[in-house]
């Protein structure tokens, strides 16, 4: 860990969307490459950071389609710079390819995803959390990253820096699912001085060329990096590869390096995992949500709480990895979890596969477009409850 | 009489320890490949360091070659080893950045980056290997397959339009195009030196012979028989209107350098407005030290 790059960093009080919160905390976090294709709602991040990079070092470049975006990025984290894309809805969809491809090259990168109501073209401008899954599960192939669920513009400040610091640390793409009103909404955000913004920076190899292997773990579970012009005769490949780099066809070397990728988030996962908590001690009920949805929840708990019910709050920040062992203490302790959301049930499917029957899971779906109202999710406090 | 010579002088440049290639016996991409190390050894000489050489492929038997080069090499995903290459060049602008393809994830896959590229005369030298099949997946048609073709997705014969790649690119805007075939080694290794040396959206298009699939689907013979219809029906003809160049089935070949104009690059292009507009306020990109 370092300090952020004071040049680029806007400290002070500001009244920012959640979308240019997301260009200052890209900017803070020292991204200076960035690709992107405009996609209602997320066009704002990379309107920002078109304006804001030329001042700060930094280069950006829309190109023709997020096909290119996805994959430009990745060449810019290679040729040495912290890296963005952002998109929504339909260019997800088109990027999934290259999050897999980022995934098998442990290339550090981070995609920002301003989720809006689909499938396909759906509804453009409005929110909904409808991409979680794919989030998880998008790209063909197994493979694992981290997705982070900010629910106010100073998180999507926050997160995005730690979006960063997560994708160096463990060299994977990480995802920042925003949705359309955490997008849009307007709120104070503070960024702090430089010298109290924590950035975590490329692991750059002391080895020699000739010494190094590019995905060589060296027993650890994340390989130091390098990057191209540096001497070091890299070979970087989207086939299962050695140590090398070098394409190996064998079930071993599959095996061998499946596992490393797994196993770095896996046995890190204490490390990696947030969330939230409120009023657990006690609850009977505790209402888990996440992003826009967590906000509108806070109001439901109040409603229920002047009803007599006890109601706690657990708030995903890390939706993948999921935060299984919290969520499964709390099984055994409470009668039921609520889980509101912005679609017909995704995160919900989580919670009950990971309280396995020992309590209720009361899922509270809304297909988006807008978010719930609290009332829709009060009455299933209360129903819960009973 | 000077010392025999023990080494092959292209070794150099490739990943040995990775040899046999995948490529078939007859198949004209290890010639193109044997020209590209020629035209590095040329830029060596003239003290341009390898280390900072990077070459990224696409997917299929062209898209093989980034891994067999000695230097930095990226193998991509299909269609996209030009975004990757330009966010590579963008990134690291100290680079020469070279990709490395075959005409389906070109001019097919890719055919929206391959003329954005040109468009924005993105820094990059794209060499496409036209053999006019998919060769990995089994001979399928390409863009570049003549009408009346066999391949195996149209086995009644090819009944489409092909591309013209040369004039594709130079319409969208590229500063340097240059055809040749696999039987044109000399002037294959000069062409790409030539580009090498220059900045822009340079394109080289090398014909060359798929034996396995695109010849022996179409009763064409084996890849010296190839060779030899390449030595007899080319006709070289720098600076010809890439209008005029386009290929039908069988027939004459029209080969050389055809563009080879000025214009400013992306990153130039980019640096330049950002400069007039903002004045002393621009801060240009420096790509990021390794510091351990």
């Amino acid at each position: 860990m370092s300090n952020a790059n004071s040049s680029g960093v806007l400290t002070g009080s500001h009244y920012l969307d959640g979308d240019h919160a997301c260009s200052e905390g890209a900017i803070a976090a020292g991204c200076r490459f960035a690709a992107g294709y405009p996609i209602t709602p997320s066009t704002e991040v990379v309107e920002r950071i078109s304006q804001r990079f030329p001042h700060v070092g930094g280069r950006f470049l829309q190109f023709e389609d997020e096909l290119a975006a996805s994959i430009a990025l990745l060449g810019g984290a290679w040729g040495g710079a912290k890296a963005l894309t952002v998109t929504s809805g339909p260019g997800f969809s088109l990027m999934m390819e290259h999050i897999g491809y980022a995934a098998i090259t442990e290339t550090p990168c981070v995609y920002i995803n301003v989720q809006r109501a689909g499938p396909s073209t759906g509804l453009p401008t409005q929110p909904a959390q409808g991409d979680m899954m794919q989030a998880r599960f998008g790209s063909h192939g197994d493979y694992r990253l981290i997705a982070l669920c900010p629910n106010s513009p100073q998180e999507c400040f926050d997160l995005t820096v730690e979006a960063f610091n997560l994708s160096e640390e463990y060299r994977v793409p990480v995802l920042v699912m925003l949705d359309e009103v955490v997008g849009h909404m307007t709120e104070k955000v503070v960024i702090p001085e430089a010298k109290d913004i924590k950035v975590t920076e490329r692991k750059w190899t002391a080895k020699k060329p000739g010494e190094y292997k590019p995905f060589d773990a060296n027993g650890g579970l994340v390989p130091e990096m390098v990057k191209a012009g540096d001497g070091y005769c890299i070979h970087v490949t989207g086939l299962t590869h050695d140590d090398r780099g070098y394409p190996a066809m064998t079930v071993p070397a599959h095996e061998k390096m499946q596992l490393r990728l797994r196993d770095k988030l896996l046995n890190n996962v204490d490390q990696i995992v947030r969330w939230e908590e409120k009023d657990l001690e006690g609850a009977e009920v505790v209402v888990v949500s996440y992003g826009i949805t967590s906000r509108v929840a806070e109001k439901a708990i109040q409603q229920a709480k002047a009803k007599g019910v006890k109601v706690g709050s657990f708030r995903i920040i890390t939706a993948w990895p999921f935060p299984e062992k919290q969520i499964a203490a709390l099984a055994s302790k409470v009668k039921a979890f609520v889980v509101p959301e912005l679609n017909l049930g995704q995160m919900s499917l989580e919670v009950e596969r990971v309280v396995n029957g020992r309590c209720k899971t009361v899922p509270v779906h809304h297909v988006g477009g807008t978010v719930h109202t609290p009332e829709s999710i009060t009455a299933k406090i209360l129903e819960a409850v009973r | 009489m000077s010392a025999p010579v023990r080494e092959n002088p292209v070794n150099k440049y490739l990943r040995t320890e990775r040899m046999p290639s995948i490529w078939c016996p007859g198949c004209g991409i290890g010639t193109t490949v044997n020209c590209f190390a020629r035209a590095l050894d040329e830029l060596q000489e003239s003290g341009f360091s390898l280390d900072k050489l990077a070459v990224v492929s696409g997917i299929g038997c062209t898209g093989r070659v980034a891994g067999y080069m000695k230097v930095d090499s990226f193998h991509t995903t299909h269609g996209r080893a030009i975004p990757f290459a330009t966010g590579l060049q963008l990134a690291n602008p100290e680079l020469k950045v070279v990709v490395y393809s075959g005409d389906g994830d070109l001019s097919a896959i890719g055919g929206n980056h391959l003329i954005h590229a040109a468009r924005r005369n993105a820094n990059l030298l794209v060499v496409c290997v036209n053999n006019f099949t998919y060769g990995m997946t089994g001979g399928q048609v390409t863009p570049t397959t003549f009408k009346p073709a066999i391949a195996s997705t149209t086995p009644y014969g090819a009944f489409e339009q092909t591309f013209n790649q040369p004039d594709l690119v130079a319409s969208a805007g590229g500063v340097f195009v240059a055809r040749w075939t696999a039987y044109h080694v000399r002037q294959i290794a000069k062409t790409m030196g030539e580009a090498l040396n220059k900045k822009g959206f340079r394109f080289i298009e090398i014909l060359a012979p798929c034996p396995t699939l695109y010849l022996r689907r179409n009763k064409l013979g084996e890849g010296l028989d190839e060779m030899k219809y390449y030595q007899e029906k080319s006709v070289i003809r720098n600076g010809a209107s890439t209008k005029d160049v386009g290929l039908d089935y069988r027939k004459e070949l029209v080969v050389g350098k055809f563009v080879d104009i000025e214009r400013q690059p992306l990153e130039e292009a980019m640096e330049a407005r950002m400069r007039e507009v903002l004045g002393s306020k621009f801060v240009p990109y420096t790509t990021p030290v390794a510091k351990v």
